[in-house]
């Protein structure tokens, strides 16, 4: 596959002397190099302050963006902390098989955790709605990953821009024993200088590319040709129109309702996570530059294709504070 | 194929002023102005605006910065939002901080990664007292670049004779502040006049508009012409043929070939190579995040910093900074913080409060504490020595933050001016005779027993019976209590809180010593405050340290009042009186919990020699 190759040729420029040289392309833009130089310093801030740090790895661009940054903070050694895949079973198809060929390509430690009582209950987004599905499969399922791992700081890859309760979130964002996020005991940050201190069963979420925008991360993606998930790329896929979000119908356990048919659309996902919750969006974008272009124009907002954000206003909040990321 | 935009940098800045000053305002239509708003959170923000705006149906850009629910719900703000927008020339992160009460502490987060301020002003009511409080904690956080907006130009019919006499007055602050100049621009923020495109209403004005000047300053936040400073973040040691040293270099720059010595221990070596995935760098500057390897093996760890010989940072244990207070619980001298500067984490106490400042006035005044925004000029000592410039030179390694030992917040953040000459005066005296020869003599371990509890709970009761049976077992012991430190060593010390600090700080200090030399110490203290036990056990070393909490409920302790001073305490004869007006703070994880209530003292005696023989501290 055209995706494998590239994941391919990514990881031998991490291990082959000669693939490294060839790889260093132009100077990154000075504004990239900036955003870049501090999230690297993000990173070994938390693996030289934490015992057991983890990095929270969804598949998506931003994760494999941070990835990608880690990646490079440690080299040669490899990032000294396993990445985490809280798996809620409703992913894409693409993105297990992405994830499985990365982790094979560089030798990384991918952990893929599910919430076994969740799955057995068959939570399901059609059936029990967008938000006890994401509760359970997502937000209790990082918990139980967490607090079984014993991480005492996990690596997320949240950025202001995304949500306007994003916009006060710290880089070292504390919780307390129970994964609980109070504004009251958050720390004020100064300089680049971190209190990373945490007391027993205390942890930190820590948030590298916080002071990056959408359009930096796929700046980033393409001037360090970082292979992604094939789905942010625009290709013709069947899909139905449900409350104004475009869905793809990815496998057969979609329900169509009466009437519906899947239909053929030229699409792409500017956001991944759970099929049944993403919408997509229509796009002529199949390369990089083509996405760089088309979101240099955008003018609609990144998150407007999540369903999990329209369950009530302050919603992103409200699962911040139970321990979503 | 090349990525489209080529941005110069990222410029960062903090807007000072309040929201009758229209600050809001002025960053929702920088936002706006810069389309940074996408047109599906316009939409909410036009419906917004009609049923919460203030602008009659217009669109009101302050409800762009909405605060979180939390906020609303508990009344609180959090200190800091940070918002983006960009040009094709630059990218800009905004501190965006709340205006109202607390906002030392936040304008001073905000402002300590600033590059540039903008303090607004309101034309129709000039200059207030907070123009000078936002100016002066501008100078004390070093932002380099000031803008003062002269805002609302339009209610004081776009009078340039306003303008100047504003600009006129603010002189005077700035160069009282030592500001190397600033740029004063007028506009009126809603109409979004002079903040993208020039306005036809004050054709007088031929500066640059706000977005022209912020495109146009130079971002030399770092100075790339000054020595290296390169704070060692993390040791890279993927097998025994590498080691590399990563950090980001915080001034200076370097290449292959350049000498360099480690800040801490004065050795000398060169740089070998600049690692990264894609090949080795011919050289990098300030705010590249790195990994070095260097020309001789010699032992450099987390916390060290290396440096251009010819021009070196100060090393020293005692320094004098700009302390601005951060948490609701006051600074209290002599207290043991942990102050981490970059990467470097050691103890640390101010050893003298000389002044705090009036923010409105600039005027000093005497102080015995710092509470919460409050600012001063104080003596610190730290366990470790420090590596630092002062922070007029360099922020990174002049910046420093206090972490309270128990609740681990951050409690207060200082900006170092020099250090104290003493300092380097005073060096170690290496010991011959080691701590395990002694304890071989002894026949015994070296232990501190540290006995905390309400005053009259049978702490020293409880001693005593301890100390004789040790006695008894031929254990070196001997006895620290209230009688005889408070009419000696510490006679000098009353019983607020500054000094409770003060006079724990000694005992533990003096307990060091006396276990050092091999003698099972027991102090009997109230110690009330669970940060100064941890102080004392940090003082000790926790593998020493046994803390006995002696729990003897109030009353039954007021009933006892063996020495009268309950009965004062009631009658308002004695004032910060543990448990009447003052709080105790029980442990929470002691080594031994002792009821009264429930064990006889020769029991509880007994109970800590039985703990003292299954750690093998004695035979």
């Amino acid at each position: 596959m055209e995706s494998d190759a590239a994941i391919a040729a990514y990881a031998r420029r991490f291990s082959d002397p000669d693939a490294r040289a060839r790889g260093r392309g132009p100077a990154l833009p000075p504004d990239l190099a900036r955003l870049e130089a501090e999230a690297i310093h993000i990173l070994r801030e938390v693996a030289a302050s934490f015992r057991t740090p983890v990095m929270l790895y969804s598949i998506g661009k931003d994760s494999t963006v941070m990835l990608h940054l880690a990646l490079k903070a440690f080299w040669p050694s490899l990032p000294p902390f396993p990445l985490l895949h809280v798996d809620s079973l409703w992913e894409f198809a693409a993105m297990g098989s992405f994830r499985d060929t990365l982790r094979d390509a560089l030798g990384i430690d991918i952990r893929v955790h599910v919430n076994e009582e969740g799955a057995a209950r068959g939570i399901n987004p059609f059936v029990h709605g967008s938000a006890l599905h994401t509760e359970v499969m997502r937000t209790t399922g990082l918990l139980q990953a967490l607090t079984d791992g014993g991480f005492d700081a996990a690596i997320g890859g949240g950025r202001r821009d995304e949500e306007k309760s994003r916009a006060k979130e710290r880089i070292f964002s504390f919780r307390d024993a129970h994964q609980g996020w109070d504004p009251r005991r958050q720390r004020p940050e100064f300089w680049r200088t971190y209190n990373t201190r945490v007391g027993p069963g205390e942890s930190m979420r820590v948030f590298p590319i916080s002071n990056w925008t959408e359009l930096d991360v796929w700046r980033y993606i393409e001037a360090e040709t970082i292979p992604v998930v094939p789905l942010y790329f625009a290709d013709v896929r069947p899909t139905v129109i449900r409350d104004d979000v475009l869905l793809m119908v990815d496998d057969d356990r979609l329900p169509l309702q009466p009437g519906e048919t899947p239909m053929m659309r030229r699409i792409r996902f500017r956001t991944l996570g759970c099929y049944p919750l993403t919408g997509a969006v229509e796009s002529e974008a199949e390369t990089l530059a083509d996405i760089v272009a088309e979101m240099a124009d955008t003018r609609t907002s990144e998150r407007q294709g999540r369903v999990i954000d329209r369950d009530g206003d302050g919603s992103m909040e409200q699962k911040k504070r139970q321990g979503y990321f | 194929m090349a990525t489209a935009l080529n941005r110069d940098g990222v410029l960062r800045l903090i807007t000072c002023g309040s929201v009758d000053d229209g600050k809001s305002t002025l960053i929702g239509r920088l936002l706006y102005d810069s389309q940074a708003i996408m047109d599906d959170t316009l939409n909410t923000l036009a419906t917004d605006s009609r049923k919460h705006g203030t602008t009659g149906g217009e669109i009101d850009y302050a409800l762009l910065l909405d605060g979180l629910e939390a906020e609303r719900e508990q009344g609180i703000t959090i200190d800091v939002a940070w918002r983006f927008f960009a040009t094709p020339r630059r990218r800009f992160i905004i501190a965006d901080t709340p205006g109202h009460e607390q906002y030392t502490r936040n304008m001073a987060t905000g402002a300590s990664t600033a590059d540039l301020a903008i303090i607004l002003v309101d034309a129709s009511k000039g200059l207030l007292p907070q123009t000078r409080r936002h100016s002066f904690i501008a100078s004390l956080m070093g932002i380099g670049h000031i803008v003062l907006a002269v805002n609302k130009m339009d209610l004081v019919g776009f009078d340039e004779a306003r303008f100047r006499a504003i600009v006129a007055e603010y002189t005077t602050i700035a160069e009282r502040l030592g500001f190397a100049g600033f740029t004063a621009i007028p506009m009126a923020a809603r109409a979004g006049l002079n903040l993208a495109s020039p306005a036809a209403e004050m054709a007088w004005y031929d500066g640059p508009t706000l977005i022209a000047h912020l495109e146009s300053i130079e971002l030399a936040a770092t100075d790339a012409s000054g020595p290296l400073r390169f704070p060692v973040q993390w040791v890279n040691r993927p097998d025994a043929h590498f080691r590399g040293y990563a950090g980001t270099i915080v001034a200076g720059q370097v290449k292959p070939g350049d000498p360099i010595v480690t800040a801490r221990s004065g050795k000398a070596s060169k740089v070998a190579r600049i690692v990264t995935v894609d090949g080795d760098l011919a050289g990098a500057g300030p705010e590249a995040a790195v990994t070095l390897v260097l020309e001789d093996e010699i032992d450099i760890s987390r916390g060290d910093m290396l440096v251009s010989p010819e021009s070196r940072p100060a090393v020293a244990q005692q320094f004098a900074a700009d302390l601005i207070w951060l948490d609701e619980d006051a600074l209290k001298p002599g207290r043991s913080y942990l102050l981490k500067s970059g990467p470097l984490t050691t103890p640390a106490s101010v050893t003298l409060l000389k002044h705090r400042i009036d923010i409105t006035t600039l005027d000093e005044r005497p102080a015995r504490t710092l509470a919460m925004n409050e600012i001063g000029l104080a003596n610190l000592e730290t366990t470790a020595p420090l590596l630092f410039d002062p922070y007029t030179d360099c922020r990174d390694t002049g910046g420093f933050i206090l972490i309270d030992r128990y609740t681990n917040n951050t409690v207060g953040a200082g900006m170092i001016r020099h250090a104290l000459r003493r300092a380097s005066n005073i060096h170690l005296q290496p010991m011959t005779v080691t701590q395990a020869q002694r304890s071989a003599l002894n026949g015994h371990q070296p232990a501190v027993i540290w006995f905390t509890g309400l005053s009259g709970s049978g702490k020293s009761t409880i001693a005593n019976l301890v100390e004789a049976r040790l006695a008894a077992l031929s254990c070196h012991t001997y006895a620290l209590d209230g009688d005889n430190v408070r009419h000696g060593l510490n006679r000098d010390l009353g019983f607020t809180d500054a000094d409770r600090v003060e006079n724990i700080r000694r005992i533990g200090e003096v307990a060091k010593l006396m276990a050092d030399a091999g003698l099972i110490v027991t102090c009997s203290f109230i110690s009330p405050f669970r940060s100064e036990r941890e102080m004392a056990r940090a003082l000790v070393g926790a593998d020493r340290f046994i803390e006995v909490f002696v729990d003897t409920p109030l009353e039954v302790c007021q009933s006892r009042d063996p020495k009268g001073l309950y009965a004062k305490a009631a009658s308002g004869e004695l004032r910060n009186f543990t448990g009447i007006d003052s709080p105790y703070e029980a442990p929470e994880a002691p080594q031994l919990h002792i009821k009264t209530q429930e064990m006889s003292e020769a029991d509880a005696a007994e109970a800590i020699i039985t703990w003292l023989r299954a750690r093998d501290i004695i035979g």
